[in-house]
């Protein structure tokens, strides 16, 4: 969705708020400056904002789980976001995640698992060797890019916490926070967002847990600082900013499918012979790169991931489990 | 007017170029196709507000105005199916075709491009004076083509309703004031008429 283009208005007319909240700022600072002496230009550095991702998830890319298209520049994945806790428009999660602030940061583990309990980033990070995999990524509205993410298996997290045999389904919460999230204030969805898999589908090795992309920590619009990939899947079970993991025997009520299960299925996996009731899903549009007149591509089965995942689904009705 | 109305057009060919303020983002094809539908639809209920506006304020020169801004309607309308067809699509006939009997959003919209046409062609002083009263029936398209166009806008959006949802209000107002119109007015000159019989017993 667009915004209506009001034609008297362009853009360039508009003073973005961080900007004019930033040159209030540094007005007040300036009289508060001139007040004291030099010192106000001090304090103008102290106030300069959070530094620009750094190369802090520089880490070695696993070719074996690696696809060999071209990536998406940085600028691309990090301005066109669907995270509806920071607005439906695919330009608002950049604007409105400025001022999200990803650490400190900690995750709830309960359920049906053996260890429970509130773990920070860091604890969850430390064990975990991470590595750079260049995956697909398709958005059930039919576009795709191709992404290289920085991650470790969430297979190898969940070990951690030895879940129970109880234990089917995995189930994610995202941060509900309005304050910090403003879209949380407006009942899009049922907040917070939750997504969840089957336990095989959370444990199989392309299935990936991402804290960065292009060797940066994940910019916020991206689900800074933790978020999901599930690469065969349509990309709105890639649960972002995620707080609380829970092992649960029964599958989980997830937010697309709970708010129109005609339209999103639980499992989403890619599916070109499967469309959505209201468009195609045969094809895709490629975000980036050539120009106005590139052709759509085909969409394949699990978004190219058939051989690793296919057999996942062996005997069931995709038609049906859609 | 005219000037005013190719400013999107102007904005969105800048942008494809790459010139001007306007920017088409990391998906350009669906910001061109948005824009141009948002366009168009803007325009027609526009032009639907012209004689509400006339009426209401008697200012009897924006009557002249209302042949253009539907035209101009005409014209973004065209533009979208044209990104459509041609940019998102790359004209492959057999995938528009199973969009457009498929898709019911795709349908309406078609639909109400479709009504457009004779609508357009109609417009000039010529066919307005061959076609007489008729003429005036035929235009009556404009109400069932600007509900088919809001109704195609409502229907592709995945959640968030509430821009649809505001032109669906828009769209009630404009043609509520034309069904409510009349019957208030004989209401009110009744009302007249009654009170002044009552001042003279």
């Amino acid at each position: 969705m667009t915004r209506p283009t009001d034609p008297r208005i362009l853009p360039s007319d508009i003073t973005r708020s961080e900007l004019f909240l930033n040159r209030r700022r540094l007005l007040e600072l300036g009289v508060a400056g001139a007040a004291f002496g030099a010192s106000g230009v001090n304090h103008l550095a102290l106030g300069a904002d959070a530094p620009p991702p750094v190369d802090r998830y520089k880490a070695p890319r696993n070719a074996a789980f690696s696809v060999t298209e071209t990536p998406n520049t940085l600028e691309e994945i990090s301005s066109y976001n669907n995270f509806y806790e920071f607005g439906t428009d695919k330009s608002d999660p950049a604007m409105n995640a400025r001022a999200f602030k990803p650490t400190p940061w900690s995750i709830t583990v309960d359920g049906e698992a053996e260890v429970k309990g509130s773990f920070t980033l860091e604890d969850i990070l430390k064990p975990q060797a991470l590595e750079e995999r260049v995956y697909r990524m398709r958005c059930v509205e039919a576009w795709s890019m191709v992404i290289p993410w920085v991650g470790f298996p969430l297979g190898d997290l969940i070990k951690r916490f030895r879940p129970t045999s109880k234990a089917k389904y995995v189930a994610f919460t995202t941060l509900m926070d309005p304050k910090q999230m403003p879209g949380e204030r407006d009942r899009v969805l049922d907040w917070p967002y939750v997504e969840g898999l089957r336990m095989d589908e959370a444990m199989h090795p392309l299935t990936l847990l991402a804290v960065g992309v292009y060797g940066k920590v994940l910019p916020n619009q991206n689900g800074a600082p933790i978020r999901l990939v599930v690469p065969w899947k349509y990309g709105f079970k890639g649960i972002k900013s995620i707080v609380r993991i829970s092992f649960t025997e029964n599958q989980p009520r997830t937010s697309w499918s709970g708010a129109a299960a005609n339209e999103y299925g639980f499992y989403a996996n890619v599916n070109p012979a499967v469309d959505h009731p209201r468009w195609s899903q045969a094809t895709e549009r490629h975000i980036g790169g050539s120009s106005l007149f590139a052709k759509r591509q085909p969409t394949l089965p699990f978004n190219g991931y058939a051989s690793q995942v296919a057999s996942l689904y062996t005997g069931m009705d995709l038609r049906r489990y859609f | 007017m005219f000037l005013a109305a190719l400013v999107p057009a102007m904005l969105l060919a800048g942008g494809a170029l790459g010139v001007g303020p306007k920017q088409l983002g990391a998906d350009p094809v669906r910001t061109l196709l948005h824009s141009c539908g948002l366009t168009a639809l803007n325009l027609l209920l526009i032009t639907l507000a012209v004689t509400p506006l006339r009426q209401l304020t008697g200012w009897n020169n924006v009557q002249r105005l209302r042949r253009m801004l539907g035209l101009f309607a005409f014209f973004y309308a065209l533009l979208h199916f044209t990104v459509y067809a041609w940019l998102d699509q790359g004209l492959d006939v057999k995938a528009i075709g199973a969009d457009i009997l498929k898709r019911p959003y795709i349908t309406i919209g078609m639909l109400a491009l479709l009504m457009l046409i004779p609508l357009a062609v109609t417009s000039t002083n010529g066919w307005m004076r061959r076609l007489r009263k008729r003429w005036q029936r035929l235009h009556y398209l404009i109400y069932p083509i600007a509900i088919l166009g809001v109704w195609h806008f409502w229907w592709q959006v995945k959640k968030d309703i509430r821009e649809p949802l505001l032109y669906v209000v828009m769209l009630g107002v404009l043609l509520g004031y034309r069904l409510l119109r009349a019957p208030l007015r004989r209401l009110l000159t009744s009302r007249c008429g009654s009170a002044t019989v009552r001042e003279r017993t």
